[in-house]
């Protein structure tokens, strides 16, 4: 992503219109800029997207035991000095060496002694935290305090997003799930069944195809898909784009189906006025424990397919305890889409939502 | 694979900041409740560097542990995961630290 506008490098997002066909690339990069790309950061872009695939061969295990030995020999060792509760790691550079790969790090014991620039000094004085042995440097360079949150650009246009739907008494929920609980199926009977109450409008995540948006504009509702390509996630600047292109009118709402993923989409804040994850009872019931991330983030856990109950050992009670564990605040709907058990409650959680901020469309 | 995409960012603010002086040394925050491993990071950012004025720099990952503090009894506790359970018996906390992902700084070559 492009951290002066949040264009991405994932050049290949597409938006799908599922009526006309019509695609268009979401290049993420062609709308106003007030910098300028350096080569150097064009360059970053075409380096990144290549490697799609190069992360999900390391099978990483929470590897950080405190022996350090073990750590040194797999160099994964920078992050060790935090290990070290003692904040006086001035006075130990020596002793704790070995956690240190690089070369510099016999020579930095005392900052005094090195002609620390005023930034560096301040820094490392102001912060008073265990780790500010780590933040420590040789006279290599000019050190930059940067302080600067990695994720701060989508959050920005998440912001822009939230404002664009408030201004237009537009509730929008982002709908998380693994693959295959059922979210577009949930989708399609809650239009069906809505259509007399909501304007319901949809965004559609998915890696490839537009079948989704297929079904949804089957069901009567406007949808727009967003292909991600390698992509794992949505994020603002794509929802923003499939706004531009769906147009929801104001007092509607819009549901964003992301990317079937139970990870990365709790890390990306859409602009959205709730995260509502899908859980169905074919997956194990220790999924919020599992992934945490994701029912601490939402505030609606819909525990889909109970039809099937009557087949499965699936302890819904503790499915449920589990979820609580993880965000003691979550509410909880147990429905079937396919039969429509238990979808009134899930109905009226969607209309106090609307009405909430008076977006009943009438 | 969010961190590849999270690396992407890093590289990108860092190529962005760094004024075209080489960079040499990135030092990252990462709270260990942050669902971004440190491990996968360090994969990725070589990737990501290359060809930029990031290319060659050190990769300096500093975890922080998590930590929560109980919204019954406002006791605080270590965390190693997402949630946990107050020694009250309460399951209703505040993470508190952990959760952060952060650029700390960098260290850019001296201009000639």
């Amino acid at each position: 992503m492009c951290v002066t506008c949040g264009c991405s490098d994932a050049e290949s997002v597409t938006l799908t219109d599922p009526v006309t066909g019509e695609k268009l690339t979401m290049s993420r990069g062609d709308h106003e800029h007030a910098h300028e790309h350096s080569a150097a950061h064009e360059h970053a872009h075409g380096a990144a997207t290549p490697a799609g695939d190069h992360g999900h061969s390391h099978g990483y295990e929470p590897s950080h035991s405190p022996d350090h030995d073990a750590v040194h020999d797999h160099g994964h060792d920078h992050a060790h000095p935090h290990t070290h509760a003692h904040p006086h790691t001035h006075d130990h550079g020596h002793s704790h060496g070995h956690a240190y790969s690089h070369a510099h790090s016999h020579g930095h014991a005392h900052t005094s002694g090195h002609g620390h620039d005023v930034r560096q000094q301040a820094h490392t004085h102001a912060g008073a935290h265990s780790d500010s042995a780590a933040l420590h440097a040789d006279r290599r360079g000019t050190i930059l305090a940067l302080e600067q949150n990695i994720l701060a650009k989508n959050q920005l246009l998440a912001e822009r997003n939230r404002g664009w739907l408030a201004g237009r008494d537009i509730l929008a929920l982002n709908l998380v799930s693994s693959p295959g609980s059922g979210k577009t199926t949930l989708l399609e009977r809650t239009i069906r069944d809505l259509q007399a109450d909501l304007a319901i409008n949809v965004i559609e995540g998915d890696q490839a195809t537009a079948h989704d948006a297929q079904r949804i504009r089957a069901a009567g509702a406007k949808a727009i898909q967003i292909n991600t390509g390698t992509g794992c996630h949505l994020e603002a600047d794509m929802l923003a784009r499939g706004l531009q292109a769906l147009q929801p009118p104001p007092g509607s709402v819009v549901m964003i189906e992301n990317v079937g993923n139970l990870v990365c989409p709790a890390l990306f804040d859409l602009g959205e006025r709730a995260k509502v994850v899908i859980l169905s009872v074919t997956e194990g019931e220790d999924k919020p424990l599992k992934y945490p991330h994701m029912f601490k983030a939402s505030e609606v856990m819909l525990l889909n397919k109970i039809d099937l109950l009557p087949h499965l050992e699936f302890d819904v009670e503790r499915c449920i305890a589990y979820a609580r564990q993880v965000n003691p605040g979550i509410s909880v709907f147990r429905v079937s889409a396919q039969t429509g058990e238990g979808m009134s409650a899930w109905y009226a959680w969607l209309r106090s939502q609307a009405a909430a901020a008076g977006r009943i469309a009438s | 694979m969010h961190e590849l995409s999270i690396t992407g960012n890093v590289v990108a603010i860092c190529a962005e900041r760094a004024s075209g002086q080489q960079v040499l040394r990135v030092t990252l925050e990462i709270g260990k409740l942050s669902a971004v491993m440190p491990d996968a990071i360090r994969f990725c950012f070589e990737v990501c560097a290359k060809d930029t004025i990031v290319e060659g720099a050190e990769l300096e990952i500093i975890e922080t542990p998590g930590r929560a503090r109980c919204s019954e009894c406002g006791g605080e506790m270590m965390l190693t995961e997402m949630f946990g359970r107050c020694e009250c018996g309460s399951v209703n906390i505040e993470v508190i630290a952990g959760n952060e992902l952060k650029i700390r700084q960098m260290e850019v070559a001296e201009c000639a």
